[in-house]
Formats: C-alpha cells, structure tokens, sequence
C-alpha cells in the first residue's frame, strides 16, 4: 500500500516461515508483508495458528525453535535482519527493538528484584549507567501509572499483581528508549476490569515515548483501542488491512466481518419455573485447608431453575470455580446444603451415588487437559455410557457415534487420539462425554475462555442446541460478560467470595445496582474505536465530581 | 505387529542393533541346552585351557567348557535380571501410583516406608536379608525386587502427581471411577515413557546388583553359570594377558547398551505421539 513511505521503520516483504514437524517442513507463514512506520502502532490480529507470533518474533529477526525463516526480506531501520549477523541482531534487541510477552509471570525472575531486572538489559547492553536505568524506568513506572513508583522497583515479583507485573514487563522494554516494540498478547491473561487499566498504562506510554508498536492479540476490541492500523491475519496470510476504523466500519473481507461480529449469538430466553429447581446452593460457607483455613466462600445461594442457564461472574479469585468444587462435591463446604432437584446431596464426592454422580457433569476450561490425551475417543466418550448404564461394544460403539453427532462431529473421530483433534473439537469432545451421563445439571467452568472466538461462538450455539433439544440446565462460570448476555437466562456477579447482585440477565446488564458490577460491566471492551478514552474521561469526570470510583480489586 | 514392522523399518540404526543384539540374547537363552556344545557343569578338561577348535574359548578354572557357560549364563543371569527388574516394576509402580492417587495419609505410609529402607545402604542391606533368609534365586529375586522398587516407587510417584492434578483425572473422579480405573487407564499411559526410560537404567542396575552380589558369594550359587561370578573366577588368566575372563564382561556390557538403545527409540516413538 505504502511503497513510497520513506520513513519506514520496519519494512517486512514477502515473509516465509516454515516449522518442523517430525522430518518435514510446512510453510505457517506464506508471504506476508509488514510496514510500520515510526511512532505508529500496528495491530497484528487473528486466531491461534494465524501465525501472528511468529511475525512478531520475525520482526526482530527471530524465529523460534524448530522454525525458520525461508524466504522475504525484514528491514529494520534500514538493516536487513535476515542478513544480519548474530552479533548484529543482539545489539539491535533489547536496545531498538523490545519484547512483551504474554505471561509476564513466566517472564520474570522470582529472585531477583523488578528494578534489577528492568535495568539489566540497558546496563549489560552498555545504554547507560545503572544509575541512569534505574532513574528511567521510576519515570517509566510513573508514566505506567504504577504505584509508589519510588519504591516500586524495590519490589520481588511476587509482591506485585498480575496487572502490575504486566507494566513493570512494559517499562522493562522501553528502558532503552527503544524504537519499536512488540506487544504480544499482553492483557490477554487479565482480569476485564485489570485488562483496561494495563490497555491505558502501555498506551500512554507509548504516546509520551513515541515508540512504535506492533500489537499482537486476538481480540479484535481491545486492539481497536490502541493501534493505528490493524492488520488481519489467517492461515500465515493476510486477510486484511486498513486503519481501525476502516476495519471496524467497513470490513471487506467475509473472515474479517466475523470477527467484527462476534459475541452476537443469543438464546431465546425460557420460561422460567421456579418451583423445579435443578439444584440449588444455599448459605454455602467453604474454606481451603479446614474449617479454619482462609474462607473463599461466604453464604453464597444459587438457584437453577430447570432447563435454563445460570452464570456466575466474577474475576479470578472472586470464589466462583471453588463454587463448582463445591457443588461437585470436590471441597466439602464448612457450611450449607446443595440439592439436586429437590433432594440434598451428600457434601463429600466420596458419599455421593453414583447416581448422583451422574445427574451433575462437568465441562472444563482447557480442552487439551480435560481429556486424556492417551486415550481415543471411543472410550473417553463411551466410557460414561459403560460406568453409568452398562452399555458395551456394537451398542456403545452407536451411541458414541450418535453423541458425536449431537456436537457435529463424524463418526471417525472416535477411532481418534485427542492430539489429531483441534482446540473446538477437543471441547465438543468434552460436551459429548457431559451428555453420555444423560444429567441433569451441567457445570460449564470457562468452557469457551481457551478458544478462539469464532470457534468459541460455535461452541456456545452448540450448547444453546442441546439445551433446547434434552432440556438440561447449565451453571456458567464465566468472567466474560459478553458470554453472559448471549446465553444467561439469570445471573450471579461474585466477588471477594460472595454474591453481590443475582437476578435475571437483562435486569443486572441493563440496570446494575452495585459499584462492582457496574465497574465489570463498563470494563467489557466494545467493538469500536475511542471506546477506551471516552470510558477513561467518564471515569475522570465522575472522579472530579467527588463520586467514589471503584477500580480493579486486582490492583 | 504390522504396525512394529514397519516401525522397526524406519527405526534409526542404533534401535535396529538393539533390538537385533536382544533378540539373539533371547534366542540364546531359550535354546541354550541346543547350543551349548557341553553341559554348564561339565567339567571336560584340565583349567585354564587355551582356546581351540575343540573348546573355542578355553576353559575355566575347574576345566569347564566356556563357550557352553556364557551360554548357559545367559540363561540364568538375563532371565533372573529380568524378572528381577519386572517384580520391582510391578512393586514400585502400584506403590508410587498409590500414593499419588490417594495422597494423604497412604502416601505418607508409603513414604515414609521407603524412605527408612533407602536410608540403608542397598548392599549392605540386600546382604543381610540374603543372610537371613538365604541364597536361593525365589529369595534374590525378591530381595532385588524389595531394595530397588523403592527407587522406581519414588519415581513413579513424582510422575503420578503431576497427572493426577490433571483435569481429565479430576473427570474420572467426578464421574466415581474407583482407584484401580484411575491407575491404570488415567495414570499409567500417562506415565509409560519416564517409566520406560527408567525400565532401561533399572535392568542394567539390577543385572550389576546382581553380579556385585554374585561376586560377594551371596548371588547366583555355583556352580550355575552366571556371568558375574565367571568374571570374578577367571580373573586371574587378566595378568596373563588372556581376555577371556573380559567376555562375560563384555556380554553384560552389550547387553545393557542394547537395551537402552531401544528404549531411546521408544521414547522417541512415544513422545512424538505426543505432538
């Protein structure tokens, strides 16, 4: 588009990647070409496989284990990295080009202090002095809107939040004052309500540095808020480019307007009978470690009328997955009683019938761990129908057949392992193994947060299918709320191990009563450009107004 | 079987002359009274006698025939190893699964336990319950079995652990799957290559026990063949500069290289099941 642009920082033309596979190479990125200008920011989105890494990573001249750049040219202020030699690159890592990788946790030292850690790569690449550094990145902290950031460098990793931590990982790039940096992934593992204020944080510093960015994510949204341009990948090729705005408003390709209108699927509401309760939770009061252990439950009810969907939302740490653990029976609660339909369950796993057993399932978050790799899925699926009713060989073998089908599935999957499976597959698997109990009552634990969103938005209208068809009820533990309002019939907002708001989904979306789920709901990242500044001045001005504004609990 | 064929086609050289160098040490086992020219106790000449056409690798120091003995010890020292190694196997797996899947109060029965008996120096220990219970091979087999399963226990625990906590364990659970179904079907395809990697280094452990204790007199009696104690009883034809007492030796030692070759291979073959 842009070939006459002199002022090109990073100049990617026709970039080919090829990884390893046992003893074959197979192309991930077919020819893609990159230009960034300077103090410009370019959002790289797509799914997982898009290949959206691996051009970040090629940007600096890198190609991760088992792969390698096969072919195009990455100029880099004018230097061409693929040419370069190793000695060459190192000097422009780390000092021009910066890396933020998704998991800031994975990324840190837990021994060494955050300021040790922040200043190493200015002082070993011989930038500037330490004193120097350390004097940077306080500045860089403040910039980060971190706290105390006197002090906050002096600080173990594993004193600071996740969202903190994500900064800290931020102002550790930009020390060297460097000209680009690539973003990959960086609030994808946050809290909504942490997510906005590190979006802000790495937004404004950007701006008062004047760096450029490449910003890699898969959620359309959040990317909106913070590129100038965005760049759509699928299958290692381009799909499409434009502005933002062009994106959002007017996309031109059929994969693109996808993405954009995504989180548009939505059940029919249902009736409601309130008499027939699946199963119901009331004054449950559970602790880790004992009865005197930390409470993570305080008098926490739940109510599930049948065949309808209940989500319990809340970010992490809100107590909403001990809940699971508590109705399934896997942490006895200190207090309280769970019933299904009707009929009181025994605290412990180990006293329940099976029977019992059978009426509740549940569905996990991470497809790859939930199933057992090592075996096919004949028996990971037709095992329930064995256990729970007595059904083998040619009769088991045609129910499975007739489960996969029902999560639109082949028949010949069940003659494979987990690992020949996709992400969307692995979960319709573990669907499938949910309904062969026939139960009850499912309990979906952020089934759809591991996928990505076309593929999770598939998954949701699979569940909405089978609800309608078998008339079972469904617990969703969620922190998104855009899964709520598409499939909640009524719903549960936690937070620090108590219900603060329940009712019905429309009335708690549209008319929240407390500060957090106003916060949470005003946190949910919308599908438009200038979303995030117009939330941060509505927050301002109430601020300003002297109203108490509450922010992430993360904090 | 199809499938090991044309596996073992595409197998790396090193696993072809494993699994060759194995196979030939079976067949000689299993045909030794076939192959052997004279009985292993047969005594049919003067000692020490040089190699010949009639006696191709001499003869040892009561004047028996050692080609017939090598043979012979193949027999006895590879099938005691290996019942040996599976008995420590079946013990210290079961045990270490155990322990991980109930966790608790089992584990620290379990733990404990093991960790009194690998205070005590191994041999020392496999000496005197040799002593006490005495020296016949039922007994060695079990005492080997007893003494190493507490290495394979402590392995398989750590193993275990990390995929109990997995979520697909916690599903079998919720679904009311007894211990035995967790073990076998959750656990143990889970655990089967760190276990095998293991199997390879824990036979040749067991074979060398084996020969340590032979060499103490407390091992395999004599005077059934046994390449441990056939070292030890021809070592003195070394200062003369006769190798023979090296190639029982060197049996141990091909045989043990053979083995981890082709568990390299199955490693290989199982973790690329993987990706």
């Amino acid at each position: 588009m842009s070939d006459s642009r002199d002022d090109l920082l990073l100049d990617i033309r026709g970039l080919r990647i090829e990884a390893r596979t046992g003893e074959t190479w197979s192309e991930i990125v077919k020819g893609v070409d990159v230009q960034l200008g300077r103090q410009e920011v370019l959002g790289l989105i797509g799914e997982s496989g898009a290949g959206k890494s691996t051009i970040g990573l090629a940007a600096m001249g890198y190609a991760r284990d088992g792969c390698r750049i096969s072919g195009g040219t990455i100029l880099f202020d004018g230097v061409d990295l693929t040419a370069a030699s190793i000695e060459q690159r190192r000097r422009l890592r780390g000092v021009k080009i910066a890396y933020v990788a998704q998991s800031a946790a994975a990324a840190f030292n837990p021994a060494q202090t955050l300021d040790e850690q922040v200043c190493e790569a200015a002082v070993q690449h011989g930038v500037m002095s330490r004193a120097r550094a350390q004097a940077k990145a306080r500045e860089l902290y403040e910039k980060l809107q971190l706290p105390e950031p006197g002090s906050f460098g002096r600080r173990f990793p594993h004193q600071v939040s996740g969202g903190q931590l994500q900064r800290a990982m931020t102002a550790m790039a930009m020390v060297c004052e460097p000209d680009m940096i690539v973003f990959d992934e960086p609030t994808t593992a946050l809290d909504v309500t942490t997510q906005i204020e590190v979006l802000a944080a790495i937004r404004n510093a950007i701006d008062e540095e004047d760096t450029a960015a490449l910003y890699i994510t898969h959620d359309l949204a959040v990317v909106a808020q913070i590129a100038d341009r965005i760049k759509v990948l699928r299958y290692g090729e381009t799909v499409e480019e434009g502005t933002a705005d062009q994106i959002l408003a007017d996309p031109q390709q059929e994969y693109t307007r996808q993405l954009v209108n995504i989180r548009k699927v939505a059940g029919e509401p249902h009736e409601t009978e309130p008499d027939t309760l699946s199963l119901e939770a009331s004054g449950v009061t559970a602790a880790y470690g004992g009865a005197h252990g930390p409470r993570v439950l305080h008098d926490v009810a739940l109510r599930v009328p049948r065949g309808t969907t209940v989500a319990v939302v809340g970010e992490s740490g809100s107590g909403k997955s001990t809940l699971a653990r508590v109705m399934t029976g896997l942490l006895p609660p200190i207090a309280g009683e769970i019933k299904l339909t009707g009929e009181p369950l025994p605290p412990a796993l180990k006293q329940r019938s099976r029977e019992q057993l059978r009426r509740l399932q549940m569905i996990y978050q991470m497809p790859d761990v939930s199933i057992n790799p090592r075996q096919k899925i004949d028996e990971i699926v037709g095992r329930p129908l064995t256990f729970y009713f007595g059904v083998r060989g040619a009769e088991r073998r045609e129910q499975v057949e007739k489960l996969l089908a029902q999560v639109e599935l082949g028949p010949d999957v069940a003659d494979r392992l987990p690992g020949e499976l996709s992400g969307g597959m692995k979960q319709r698997i573990g669907i499938a193994r949910a309904l062969a109990a026939e139960p009850e009552v499912i309990i979906c634990d952020e089934v759809t947060s591991a996928l990505d969103q076309v593929v999770a938005d598939d998954v949701l209208r699979l569940l909405l299918r089978i609800q309608a068809e078998t008339n079972t009820s469904y617990v969703f533990i969620t922190h998104d709320l855009a899964t709520v309002r598409a499939i909640a019939d009524s719903v549960a907002v936690m937070y620090q191990g108590e219900v603060v708001e329940a009712g019905a989904t429309q009335d708690v979306l549209t008319d929240p009563q407390t500060d957090y789920t106003k916060l949470l709901l005003s946190s949910v990242p919308v599908m438009k450009t200038g979303w995030l500044d117009e939330l941060l001045a509505e927050r301002e001005r109430r601020r300003a107004r002297g109203e108490k504004v509450m922010t992430s609990s993360g904090n | 079987m199809q499938a090991f064929a044309k596996a073992f086609w595409k197998a790396p050289i090193t696993a072809k002359f494993g699994v060759l160098a194995i196979t030939v040490y079976v067949l000689t086992a299993v045909f030794a009274p076939l192959l052997a020219p004279y009985g292993q106790f047969q005594v049919v000449g003067s000692q020490y006698l040089p190699w010949s056409a009639a006696h191709p690798l001499g003869t040892d120091n009561l004047g028996r025939d050692m080609l017939s003995r090598i043979i012979f010890g193949a027999r006895n020292t590879v099938s005691i190893a290996l019942i040996a190694t599976i008995l420590t196997f079946l013990l210290g797996t079961v045990t270490g699964f155990i322990a991980a899947t109930l966790g608790g109060w089992a584990d620290q029965v379990l733990s404990r336990l093991v960790d009194s008996l690998m205070a005590i120096p191994t041999l020392i220990f496999g000496l005197m319950l040799l002593t006490v219970f005495g020296t016949s091979i039922p007994v060695l087999i079990c005492v080997i079995a007893l003494l190493e399963s507490t290495r394979v226990y402590r392995l398989a625990r750590a193993v275990a652990m990390n995929i109990v906590v997995m979520d697909y364990v916690e599903a079998a659970r919720l679904r009311g799957e007894g211990l035995w179904w967790i073990m076998t079907r959750e656990v143990l395809p889970n655990a089967l290559s760190p276990l095998a990697a293991e199997f390879g280094l824990r036979f040749c452990f067991v074979f060398l026990f084996i020969s340590a204790l032979s060499f103490l007199g407390l091992g395999i009696q004599p005077p059934t063949a046994d390449w441990g104690s056939m070292v030890r009883e021809n070592a003195t034809l070394i200062s003369f500069g006769d190798p023979t007492p090296l190639i029982p030796a060197g049996a141990i030692a091909l045989l043990t290289v053979a083995v981890n070759f082709v568990v390299d291979w199955f490693l290989y073959h199982t973790s690329g099941l993987k990706d």
